[in-house]
């Protein structure tokens, strides 16, 4: 058993941190206040080949590993969960299932446009009426012939109203249940395609979440994305690799409102004394590395699972639900070590302590987590 | 064409320095970075790979663990790399250091259209004197303090910054020039070449590599053999805190008025 980072995996965290100090940390608020799409970064971020960092070298990538691309998304996160949301989609939720699931001719054009052509990817899977029950999406696409056509709506899609290329799930036979679901790949200029309202949430504003709409949307024959029935397993799949991303997320965003914490309480005087000298502050700075460390290992060897091509659903679910709780508990912690300045928007805590609370929810919730947990556990 | 870059492995500055007994530095003990000059220099030289699909080489004299700093800078994007190490050349002085680099680089070979990038300074022994010298040893012109290298063929226009201006001068290749940061903003490892760096190719050159060039006199080089030697290294002691006075009345003023006083600034 080898716990140590290989020689790449220890360069990309150096790059990663690298970039995030100089380039990430500087906007992070703005970002949040403005609830601006973070462009230039993510442009950057295309350029350096994080955006897509696992798509094989002869399709555009970089052909990087799981723990790398966990890294990559946790160093960000530190900084800014938006950009880390951002780049954890792109990767794992829209260039994943069309690496894993793509025809020849879909890799080449999609994971070519989703690496240097610096466009944009995401997924699309949730519906008003279908969120942790996703078979019960009502989204339809008809066989025409020589096309598909596809009518329906999705909602909370990150990406959503900056991405070019969706990985789209509707139902192809309804009469089937879960095997009438089918996956697609859509580009936002298809006919019929448009997105709808952009929504206000509570955290990660500079991540761009919206709905998607279709009305007799217009998609080649060759975009079926896997075979005719499967994209119920493409979808479950995919958000088994997602939930590494978001386990990395919110293993980024404890890591940084850690290290604000330890900052501060280094730093703010009261009773004659920095505040880490008192044991109530000592005693949490240790759970918070205690949890930062559980963590990191098992976001860690989720992904490493994932690479070596072994089953990891329940690993990922394991490391999702661990690091997402752990993230909630200590941003709040973080913020209540801040005491009045924690509380406003002077100190990231507060905008990481937002942040952190969707990591319970999207990707399959704590609840649904649970669930894939322990059905593994006690098996059907 | 190729593009060959001395770089240099420095002291964290915001880190501990520590001095060995004989007044150098012990680099082994401090956190290490690329010097920021050279990045610069690195940068100018990726540039001109991408304008012109030249050779990149990067140099740098140092222990064997220096290695990780040429893998970083081959996962920036330079092509190949040289690590000058030996026991013979620890503790050189610029003159020793340059005339060691200086045989390396004609070890390598200079053709008519190659150009050697150097940082301006290191921020650990701030001299400024090697590029120059590098230059000197192996008979090319130099160009120092850069702020624009243009090339075209071989000519080569560089805007030099002077303190109180720039002077834009033109000379043929193949020649050096030293980098200053307002040359460019250097770029990041990005992941492809993360993944690359460490299947690219790294040279050792030891002291048997070396010890027959023209240009290396072995009575000159090393500790030994380093016409200047460091009389002593120390961290300079920390200024106090500063005091901060507020308010914008009479009373403070004269309050900060015996402060400067007692302390003899005014």
């Amino acid at each position: 058993m080898d716990f140590n980072l290989t020689k790449e995996q220890e360069l990309i965290r150096k790059a990663l941190a690298e970039f995030t100090e100089a380039e990430v940390k500087p906007i992070a608020a703005d970002t949040d206040r403005n609830s601006e799409y973070p462009k230039d970064t993510i442009d950057q971020l295309f350029r350096y080949g994080v955006m897509g960092m696992c798509v094989p070298k002869q399709y555009g990538g970089a052909g990087a590993d799981d723990v790398s691309a966990a890294i990559a998304v946790e160093e960000l996160s530190k900084q800014c969960a938006s950009t880390g949301d951002i780049v954890a989609t792109h990767n794992g939720l829209c260039c994943g299932p069309i690496i894993n699931f793509g025809t020849e001719e879909q890799k080449k054009k999609y994971l070519g446009m989703l690496t240097t052509g610096y466009k944009v990817g995401a997924f699309a899977l949730t519906e008003p009426d279908a969120g942790s029950d996703a078979s019960k999406g009502t989204t339809v696409c008809e066989d025409c012939g020589d096309h598909w056509k596809m009518n329906g709506s999705k909602i909370f899609i990150t990406n959503g109203y900056v991405a070019d290329v969706f990985v789209v799930f509707a139902m192809t036979d309804k009469s089937k249940g879960t095997k009438g679901i089918s996956a697609f790949i859509v580009e936002k200029d298809f006919p019929g395609f448009s997105v709808g309202r952009h929504e206000v949430k509570m955290g990660l504003h500079g991540s761009p979440t919206a709905e998607i709409v279709f009305e007799d949307c217009i998609i080649p024959k060759e975009n079926l994305l896997g075979k005719l029935g499967q994209g119920f397993k493409i979808a479950m799949n995919t958000l088994d690799g997602g939930r590494i991303g978001i386990a990395a997320q919110a293993l980024g965003i404890l890591e940084g409102a850690m290290e604000e914490t330890i900052n501060f309480t280094k730093s703010r005087v009261q009773f004659g004394r920095p505040i880490s000298k008192f044991q109530n502050t000592q005693f949490v700075i240790a759970d918070m590395e205690v949890a930062r460390n559980a963590a990191r290992l098992l976001t860690y060897s989720a992904a490493a699972a994932k690479s070596e091509g072994k089953r990891f659903t329940k690993d990922a679910a394991i490391a999702k639900l661990f690091a997402s709780e752990a993230c909630m508990k200590y941003t709040t912690k973080a913020v209540q070590m801040h005491g009045g300045y924690g509380y406003t928007n002077d100190y990231p805590v507060e905008r990481m302590m937002r942040d952190a609370k969707i990591t319970e929810i999207y990707e399959g919730t704590s609840e649904i987590q649970r669930v894939v947990i322990s059905g593994n556990v006690l098996g059907k | 064409m190729k593009v060959i870059v001395c770089v240099k492995q420095v002291p964290d500055t915001s880190g501990k320095v520590a001095v060995k007994p004989d007044g150098t530095l012990d680099r082994a003990s401090m956190a290490t970075i690329i010097n920021p000059d050279d990045k610069n220099a690195i940068e100018a030289a990726l540039a001109l790979k991408d304008q012109t699909g030249c050779e990149t080489i990067v140099v740098t004299m140092g222990p064997p663990p220096a290695e990780g700093m040429l893998r970083e800078i081959m996962a920036m994007g330079i092509d190949e790399s040289v690590l000058i190490s030996g026991r013979e050349f620890g503790g050189s002085d610029t003159f020793a250091t340059s005339q060691i680099i200086a045989a390396a680089i004609n070890t390598i070979g200079i053709e008519d259209d190659d150009i050697v990038l150097c940082g301006r300074q290191a921020i650990d022994g701030d001299t400024a004197q090697v590029g120059p010298q590098i230059a000197e040893k192996l008979g090319l012109p130099q160009i120092t303090y850069a702020a624009d290298i243009k090339v075209e063929g071989r000519e080569v226009t560089v805007k030099r910054m002077l303190e109180d201006g720039y002077m834009t001068i033109k000379t043929q290749t193949p020649c050096l020039i030293t980098a200053i940061k307002e040359l460019n903003t250097p770029r990041y490892m990005s992941v492809g070449g993360i993944f690359e760096t460490y299947s690219k190719p790294m040279q050792v050159f030891d002291f048997n590599t070396l010890k027959d060039d023209p240009l290396i006199e072995l009575d000159t080089i090393g500790l030994k053999g380093s016409p200047t030697n460091i009389f002593a290294s120390f961290t300079p002691p920390q200024k106090g805190q500063g005091e901060m006075l507020e308010g914008a009345d009479q009373k403070t003023v004269d309050v900060l008025v015996d402060k400067l006083l007692a302390k003899h600034i005014i």
